[in-house]
Order: structure tokens, then sequence, then C-alpha cells
């Protein structure tokens, strides 16, 4: 296998492990190529998962992402490239074969079976003995709480019940690979939230190598070790949610993880790999990479984060100005929407402490728009 | 604004008009089976005395007997055919794509278009044509094609009702592709199976138009029995064999409902 290209800017994290990289690698995929007729789901994409991580797959509907799911488990079979999983090429092996954990978004325990038989489904296919199937069921149904359900039909569980035993049954052959596809949308808000943290728990605990297929920004970045973010068939950013969210190498990225504003600025100067952006009376400091052949004096678009806005104080430098269209009251902040013309929407979000912004920003009130941070990111106008 | 009716008034009219219908549908088995207890020799209705005699002439005369035999015969080997063939129509158009998919399936559903007897004529030209008019094989032939439309119909809508994903789960649980049919495929299927082999085999006894045409006097089924009962005899014994199989039927399809929620594969859902 050649050396996949893992997105342009986390190369220094592949660099590290290079050596023996398929010591710790468990699922390498290389140059995969798969069309569905004559669109192209996935168009040459590689992508390396380290043993014991949680690799979330982000992008929108249609982008691949569940695609890429698919083949790594092994009911699609790719055009091109190749699929490696414990270093062993995978890439014909059907499904049956790979010693893969599934997790659907529906569950799909099976109807006719009870609990019990449910989680004992992959054990009683690999001919284990009875008892040891049986210790190994309590086991796995005690590590998700659920002991005393077993002769329940998954009929008679709840959404939370159902999904556990799906995850106890994927777990339960001690797979190289967990994979979850949508695995929390079905639940409701606080069950999703309390499911999120115990799924980590436990992923920590076994030290199981997970992919997980989201849509969900928020969900990828709180449980994500690293995030592939897919658009259109490709990966167009990997990294730890960090770097994903505070360093987006293009505008789709930084627009679809996490909300942003985008802002008209100016571009004053680039110093190497430094640029300085002037947004009204502030200025601030973006990677130059992004804005490639931008001249001095033109317009760029400056990417902020929400959180990264702040109304400005007396003798603060101002970036914008504006008249607060809609106050959010968000428990522990507040969202404050701006009217604001520097903005490319017209529109600006701004997240304040809760105490001044109910009191101090009330709709209709004029804001000054200063920024909290002194770097941020800048892309060419699209 | 006119006044509209009362909601009881309502009430009670849909009431009315409800229990019509369903005694307009139950009346012709209403008339039978009391005519069936006619102690007097003759079709009339409403009996004037009241007797068990003509269900014991019934099952003691030798036609009858024999059309019966005749009947589970064929309805035996013609359903359980019928099942497997159409079990396996079902599964490849549900599974996979393939030329003609739509003319096949034109083709398996025609018997519903084509007349019983038109059948019932081209399997008795044929079968003369090959020297085995007289035995069993051309009745279960003729009956195969004739129910097959309803096996592949409620095997088919079994199927689309099944998740495919089950079936993923089962492959990545490290299930080859013959144990996940018998350990889930199959399995989630039954109702779907039993409803249609069921469907197959009332239809199959139940049918006359074509076996007349293809049955000879030693292979005559039980309706074929009656036919030409009836153009010889006019006693209630017909009545009586009518109210065996109404009640052998319903205890059937009774049956099939506790064990296999048959209501839920007939509930015919829209696929998915």
């Amino acid at each position: 296998m050649s050396l996949p290209a893992e997105g342009k800017y986390s190369a220094a994290a592949t660099t590290a492990t290079r050596p023996n990289r398929t010591a710790d690698m468990a699922v390498e995929l290389d140059g995969v190529t798969k069309r569905f007729g004559k669109t192209t789901a996935l168009d040459d994409v590689s992508l390396l998962v380290r043993r014991g991580e949680l690799m979330t797959l982000l992008g929108p509907s249609g982008c691949g992402k569940t695609t890429l799911l698919n083949l790594v488990a092994g009911f699609l079979m790719p055009e091109s490239g190749e699929i490696a999983i414990d270093g062993q090429r995978m890439t014909d092996v059907p499904a049956y074969r790979r010693e893969i954990g599934i997790m659907f978004q529906n569950y799909a325990l099976f109807p006719h079976m009870n609990v019990a038989a449910n989680v004992g489904y992959g054990l009683r296919m690999r001919r284990v003995a009875k008892a040891e199937i049986a210790r190994r069921v309590a086991d796995a149904l005690a590590l998700i709480k659920l002991a005393g359900l077993e002769d329940r039909k998954p009929r008679q569980l709840s959404g939370g019940q159902q999904q556990r035993v799906a995850l106890a049954r994927a777990l339960v052959i001690r797979p190289k690979v967990l994979l979850l596809d949508e695995p929390f949308s079905a639940l409701d808000r606080n069950l999703r939230a309390s499911m999120q943290v115990e799924l980590k728990e436990i992923q920590r605990k076994l030290g199981v190598t997970t992919i997980f297929v989201t849509h969900d920004q928020s969900e990828a970045l709180s449980l994500s070790d690293r995030i592939a973010v897919i658009a259109e068939g490709r990966i167009r950013q990997l990294g730890p949610p960090d770097e994903v969210y505070r360093r987006p190498v293009d505008r789709f990225v930084a627009s679809f993880v996490g909300d942003v504003n985008v802002l008209r600025a100016r571009l004053e100067r680039i110093d190497g790999a430094i640029a300085t952006v002037a947004l009204g009376a502030a200025r601030v400091k973006v990677p130059s990479r992004t804005l490639q052949g931008a001249a001095s004096g033109s317009i760029v678009d400056l990417f902020v984060r929400p959180e990264e806005l702040r109304p400005a104080e007396h003798g603060a430098a101002v970036a914008a100005d504006g008249i607060v269209a809609a106050q959010s009251y968000q428990g522990g902040h507040v969202d404050l929407y701006v009217d604001a013309p520097a903005a490319l929407s017209g529109r600006v979000l701004l997240r304040v402490p809760r105490h001044e912004g109910m009191s101090l920003w009330r709709a209709g009130a004029r804001i000054s728009i200063a920024l909290a941070v002194d770097e941020a990111i800048a892309f060419k106008p699209a | 604004m006119p006044r509209l009716p009362s909601q009881p008034l309502l009430r009670l009219l849909g009431g009315v008009t409800v229990s019509a219908i369903l005694g307009f549908l139950l009346l012709p088995a209403l008339v039978v089976t009391l005519a069936a207890f006619n102690s007097r020799a003759i079709l009339s209705f409403p009996p004037e005395a009241w007797s068990w005699r003509w269900f014991a002439k019934a099952l003691a005369y030798d036609d009858f007997r024999a059309g019966f035999r005749n009947g589970l015969i064929v309805t035996g080997w013609a359903s359980s055919i019928a099942l497997v063939v159409g079990a396996a129509f079902a599964l490849a158009l549900d599974r996979y794509e393939f030329r003609f998919k739509r003319t096949l399936e034109t083709v398996l559903l025609s018997p519903l278009v084509v007349p019983h007897f038109t059948v019932g004529l081209g399997f008795l030209i044929l079968a003369a044509q090959l020297g085995m008019a007289r035995g069993y094989a051309v009745i279960v032939a003729c009956h195969v094609v004739l129910v097959l439309p309803f096996v592949l119909r409620s095997v088919y809508i079994s199927l689309r009702n099944l998740d495919p994903r089950l079936e993923l789960a089962a492959a990545s649980l490290g299930a080859p592709p013959h144990r996940v049919l018998t350990t889930v495929t199959l399995p989630l299927l039954v109702p779907g199976l039993v409803s249609g082999w069921m469907f197959a085999a009332i239809l199959s006894f139940n049918e006359f138009t074509a076996s007349l045409f293809v049955t000879v006097q030693r292979t005559q089924t039980l309706p074929v029995a009656l036919y030409n009962y009836v153009r010889e005899y006019a006693d209630p014994s017909m009545a009586a064999i009518s109210v065996m199989y109404i009640v052998v039927t319903a205890t059937l399809l009774t049956l099939a409902n506790v064990f296999f929620g048959l209501a839920k594969v007939l509930n015919v859902e829209p696929p998915r």
C-alpha cells in the first residue's frame, strides 16, 4: 500500500506513526472508490484508523459517510482501492468473515429472538460452547446494565434499552472494529446525552476501535478522538475535534462544523504564514495558506465563531456595528442575533453570558461588536 | 346552514348499513347451513323439520369420500409446490435486478386475469398431447399455476416488510448466507409462508372450473364430485358438505391467525 494522503493539514500526525503503521492501524482504506450507477459515492478515499481510536465520519446526508461504513463492514464492495482490517487485506472478504460489530440507527435487533438470543447470536454463529455463550452474554448484559432482561423480546424494551442490546450484541463477539451508524438519532435529547457518555466510557474501557457515522457536528465534536469531515465523496479534513473546529481547512468544513459567522473583511498584508485582516477598527491574524493569491487590500471572508465575538466595551476596537434582532435564552448563555451589514448573510450570531445578555441587549438595541480573539481564519470570497 | 343529522342517528344508520352488508355476505352460508339440517330430501328453505341425516349420508357417499381424498392429494402437492416456487420467485423479484423483471412479474401474476376454464382447457389439450391426461400430475400442475400468484404475493409482501438491516446485522455477526437464511430470513417469513400456503390450499381445494377439465372420474376432486352429484340429485347432502367445508376452513384460519398472526400479513401494507 502506498502512503494514503490523509488530508494535507494533518500530515504531521500521520508522519509520527508511519514507521510501523500497519501494526498500529486497525482499519486502512487506500484509494477507495465506490460508484452507484453514474454517481460516485466515494472518490479515491484513503483513511487510516488507529487501534483503539474513536473515529467519526462527519458530513451532510448523501456525502458518502454511510457508504464508507458499509465498505468497511463488507456490505458493499469498492470499484477500486484496498481495505485492510488489522493489517489483513479485506477488500473482497465477505462481511461474515470480517469480525466487525455494527450498530444500526434502528438497532436491527432480531424481533423473533429474546435479548439473550440476540446478544448470543454472534457466538452461536462462531460455534462457541453453550456454557461459554451463557457466561459471555451475562458479562455483556452486565456491561450495558441490562442484566435481568434476558428473556424480554426487543419490542418489550424501550429505545434506550434496545440500543444497549444492539451494542452488547455487537461487542460480545470482540470485534476488531465497532461500526456505529447514526446510533443516537432515534433517541430523545436527554437519553441521547447519557447514552453518548456511556458509549464513550464503554469504548474506552474495552479499547475497541470505533468508526462512528453522524451528521451531527456537536456529537462528533464531543465524542471523537479524530473527525473525518466528508463532503461529496471526499475527506475534506481529518483531525482531532479541536483542530477541525479551530483550524478548518476550507469554507465547507468551517461552516459545517459548529456555528460560524462569515464577515466581510479586508486583507491588510501577508507576512509569510500569517496574514493580517482588518474588520472595522479591529485587526486579527489569520493563517495565510487559505488566502493564497489574494491581494493586499482585497475583500476576504473572515470566519468567526459566536463565542469569539463580544459586545465592544468602551475603548475597544469595534469590528462591526449592528442592531439586535432577537435574543435566545440558552440557559448557560444567551444567543444574540444581530443585524449587521458586515456579515455576509446580514446577520451575526453572538454568544454572551446570561446576565448581561438578557438585560442589556434587548431586541432593537444598537450594539457594537468586538473580537474576543486575536486569531481567526479567513477564506477568499466564494 | 342545513341541519346535520344528530350523532346518535348517524351512528345508528352506520350500524344498520354495516349489519346489512355483513348479513348479505353471510346470507348464502346461512341458507345452506339451514338447508343442510332439513330432514326432507329436497333443498328447500326454510326447513320444516331438522335432522343430521344428510351429514351422515354425505360422509358415507363414495364419490364424496374419493373426491375429498383426491382433493387432499392435489391440494397438498399443489400448494406445497406453489409455496416453494412462489417463495423462490418472490425472493428473486425482491432481491435482484435483472432484465425482463417486470415481464416475469406480469407472467407470474397473469393467472389472476386469465379465466380458470382457459387454464383448464389449456392443460387438458397439453396433457392429451403428452398422453398424461389420466393422472394427478396434470391436475397438480394446473393448480400450481392457478394458486401461484397468491403465494407469490403473500411471500413478496412479507419480504418487503423485512428490514434488510436484520440480515446485514446477522452477516456482521458472522453468519454466512445460508445461516442468515435459516436463522433470520425464514423465521421472520413464516407468517407470510404459512398464509401463502393456506391461501393456496383453500383456493386449490375449492377450485372447480379448471379442475372440471383436467380431472377424470377416478381423480375428480370434491367440487367436481359435488357438481356431478348435483346433476343427478338435489338432496341436502351437498349442503351438509358445504357446512363441513365452512367449519373446517374457518377453524384452520382461526388457528393460523392465533399462531402466526395471519391478520398482520393479510393486512396488505404498501411496500416501503
